[in-house]
């Protein structure tokens, strides 16, 4: 028996596209591992849930970094510049004045050498006071030294000032330019695009505008009343590419949810298969051997199961009970228990009850399970390894397929997740296609990994064909 | 011969009420999900006694009464209305009560859901979306089985060949399933190019033209319908052509060719004829199947069908919905099950003779 099986490994490593299947699987397997060790669950779960408050620094829908090395056109990365964390170009000093009174600069530096604009600039203040807060004037410096006012007011103790959308600025930046220039604007500019554009006739048209490569500096001025009081401001100005997988709407890491998508899937797909097909052998191979109303009742069971359709019923279950994806794939497994592969290998096994072995079995007095568990199973498995194989695609699909209609489990990242959050948010009407193509190709090659080893299994136990 | 045709009639009426009893405990199954043994009701009585309190406590001819007789009179109002909605007798009763309204098809009336022309009836919502999934997966697997079956003849011909050896290559990729594609397909043909639409049934608004109503409709389908096309073909080319090719090894082929019988007749006479029966059915089963479970399809293509009615009715609880839907699904099967039956009996000697 050993050497059948040793034959039959040397074999399927004859078979390109067995090596390439096997291939992909040891990759996803190495992913799977990484992933686990660096990335506990309850911290991917605690994360993929934070909220946007904990993703503030990062761009929304930005494309994955690596793109700039295809494109001649540099899109910006996300620069933050934090007055607690210094660093270069951070630089913030406290003058004190009369009675309490400090004034407080701040200077934030930066080079900017990209060819596309920031996607979004914030200013968020953190100030410490008790009764008075604090003055703040804001002042942008050009590469070329024009210096623009922002904005002055006073800041509470924790202040956000989301200049993108500062319509006042927008305002008075179109004033200004059409003034300058002696033409009107054709298009609405935004605070982002004025902060860094080259300001000659190419800002009128949004076609030709570009940015102005160079040093810029944001400079913040303050009062402070209080003898303790204190200013501290970060500027985060949001590039259009970030990290090796991007981010998505609410400015999450995808990274961590592609990670983590590949253990769940394969979990989730070989764990399906591999309960489904034993358990359909187990009922089979009882039904088969014990006969009688024992068969009847389990094949009248597969045929209620067979009216029964599998999806909605599945989609019904974790709609009203909403439950995480590991009591879902035990829905899963239950639901399919009794599907059609339980007539096929029913078959089978009324095929290897007659076989003389077992005939022997009998006669020397060997229990039912025995011969059910020992002597009938065994015989029947080898047949059974390839559509178990090729089965597990259909499972990792199935979890994605669910989240698809946004059933899946609430909280853990996975792939289907993803591509349902693309897909609800427009990512294929905006041409965000990073989104939905990195979760898309990781499906795939876990389910061509699958399938190609699964076929080629099919080939060397099934080799009825191989003769013709 | 009456002893045959009785042992027929005698086969026939033994599937028939299997078959029932069958699609009547799956129908039972569905109503026991699709109230969750009784939870529905649960919401539905607190929402019910909410309402009525809120009505009660605002309404200024009962402004005058005392806390106690408030209470009272809310109470009287709250079991009329559970009386009035059926709620007044055991969650078991009334299962078996909605088991025999859905089995005689009077499906009720949807919670929450409309059809488009307003109507409440859950047959008449079913009824309005059922053509567009007919329509769209009727059309995919006519043309994905025929060419299952002439590719599948073409290669047990040309067996080993250069095209044989390709289709086996891409069988893999039907591992992937067809609304998969579909995403991709959306991508390169709406987003990317832009030729044709994202999803949806028909321009808006709709052409005034039949002709155009129905070239509208048509360019609608090109992208579902290739997305099954590319997931679904090579497996059905590659599973027809390994059936085929099991059958012409069978002993009466080669006797067949020995005696010089040409090859076109071997493949209509001895192994077309033995082959058909299996691959009807598992096309008539394919095809019920589509019917219910490309709802995701569906969602992936805006498609009207009843599988986004499905997917809405169960985002929203509607039970009714649902288990109108399920309900249909299952006659639909049985009597294809019982419709296959009747055929495999009159066509198969053995079921005749009775040895089966």
């Amino acid at each position: 028996m050993a050497q059948v099986w040793k034959n039959r490994l040397k074999e399927l490593v004859t078979y390109k596209s067995a090596l390439l299947g096997m291939g992909i699987l040891v990759i996803l397997i190495a992913i799977s591992i990484y992933t686990i060790i660096t990335i506990p669950y309850g911290e991917a779960t605690r994360l993929w849930k934070a909220g946007e408050g904990f993703w503030i620094d990062n761009p929304r829908n930005a494309q994955p970094a690596w793109i700039n090395f295809f494109s001649s056109k540099k899109l910006p990365e996300t620069m933050i510049l934090d007055t607690r964390k210094g660093g270069v170009g951070v630089t913030k000093i406290m003058i004190p004045l009369r009675e309490n009174m400090s004034k407080v600069r701040i200077e934030l530096s930066f080079h900017y050498d990209y060819d596309d604009f920031p996607s979004e600039i914030n200013l968020f203040f953190t100030a410490k006071y008790d009764k008075s807060s604090p003055h703040i004037s804001v002042y942008w410096i050009k590469p070329e030294g024009r210096e623009i006012k922002l904005k002055d007011w006073g800041i509470s103790k924790t202040e956000t000032y989301y200049i993108s959308i500062d319509n006042k600025l927008a305002n008075k930046m179109r004033a200004y330019l059409s003034n300058k220039l002696g033409k009107e604007m054709e298009y609405e500019i935004t605070p982002d695009i004025a902060l860094f554009a080259v300001e000659d006739e190419s800002i009128l048209k949004l076609e030709t505008v570009k940015p102005l490569k160079g040093e810029y500096k944001m400079v913040i001025e303050g009062t402070v009343f209080e003898r303790n009081s204190d200013v501290n401001a970060k500027l985060v100005v949001y590039g259009k590419v970030y990290g090796i997988a991007g981010t998505d709407h609410l400015r999450r890491d995808l990274r961590i949810a592609l990670l983590w998508g590949t253990p769940i899937a394969m979990a989730f797909g070989v764990v399906a298969a591999v309960s489904v097909a034993m358990l359909q052998m187990i009922i089979a191979a009882v039904s088969g051997w014990y006969g009688d109303w024992v068969d009847f009742i389990l094949q009248k069971a597969t045929e209620v199961n067979m009216i029964l359709p599998f999806l909605p019923i599945l989609m019904m279950i974790s709609v009203f009970y909403n439950f995480n994806i590991w009591v879902l794939l035990v829905i899963v497994i239950t639901l399919s228990v009794f599907g059609s592969g339980v007539k096929t290998y029913r078959a089978m096994f009324l095929q290897v009850k007659e076989f003389p072995y077992i005939e022997a079995a009998k006669a020397y007095g060997a229990s039912s399970i025995r011969i059910v568990f020992l002597y009938m199973i065994p015989k029947v498995l080898p047949t059974v390894i390839p559509s178990l194989v090729l089965s597990v695609s259909s499972f990792v699909f199935l979890e994605a397929a669910l989240a698809m209609l946004g059933l899946g489990d609430p909280l853990a990242p996975t792939w289907g997740k993803i591509i349902y959050d693309a897909y609800d948010n427009g990512a294929l009407y905006k041409g965000y296609y990073y989104w939905v193509l990195e979760p898309s190709l990781l499906l795939v090659l876990t389910s061509l990994g699958f399938a190609m080893l699964g076929f080629t299994l099919d080939k060397i136990f099934n080799p009825k064909l191989r003769e013709m | 011969m009456p002893q045959e045709s009785l042992r027929l009639i005698r086969y026939i009426t033994k599937r028939s009420i299997t078959i029932f009893i069958v699609v009547t405990v799956a129908v039972y199954i569905t109503i026991l999900i699709a109230n969750m043994g009784g939870y529905v009701d649960d919401i539905i009585k607190s929402q019910t006694y909410i309402e009525i309190s809120l009505n009660v406590r605002n309404n200024p001819a009962y402004a005058h009464l005392t806390s106690e007789e408030m209470k009272e009179l809310i109470n009287k109002l709250f079991e009329q209305e559970i009386k009035r909605l059926g709620l007044d007798k055991p969650f078991i009763y009334r299962s078996l009560i909605y088991l025999k309204d859905a089995l005689t098809l009077d499906l009720g009336r949807a919670q929450y859901l409309t059809s488009d022309s307003g109507s409440r009836s859950v047959k008449n919502i079913i009824l309005e979306r059922l053509p567009a999934t007919v329509l769209l997966f009727t059309t995919t697997n006519l043309i994905i089985f025929s060419l299952g079956l002439l590719g599948g003849l073409f290669l047990s011909r040309h067996y080993g060949s250069r095209f044989d050896k390709t289709i086996v290559t891409l069988s893999p990729f039907s591992s992937i399933p067809g609304w998969f594609y579909g995403i991709f397909l959306i991508l390169i043909f709406a987003s990317w190019f832009r030729l044709l639409p994202y999803g949806g049934f028909v321009d808006a608004p709709p052409p005034s033209t039949t002709l155009e109503y129905v070239l509208s409709v048509i360019k609608h389908m090109i992208l579902p319908v290739s997305s099954w096309l590319i997931s679904y073909s090579f497996i059905e080319v590659y599973v027809r052509r390994t059936f085929f090719l099991m059958f012409s090894s069978e002993d009466y082929v080669e006797m067949a060719k020995a005696k010089g019988t040409p090859p076109r007749l071997i493949e209509r006479r001895y192994i077309l004829r033995p082959t058909l029966p299996p691959i009807l059915t598992s096309f008539a089963l394919t095809l019920i199947n589509s019917w219910m479970g490309a709802i995701i399809t569906e969602r992936v293509f805006n498609w009207p069908g009843i599988g986004s009615l499905f997917y809405q009715a169960v985002s929203i609880f509607d039970s009714p919905v649902i288990i109108g839907e399920v309900v249909i699904y299952a006659y639909l099967l049985g009597i294809t099950l019982l419709v296959l039956d009747i055929i495999y009996a009159l066509v198969d000697p053995r079921i005749r003779i009775g040895s089966v």
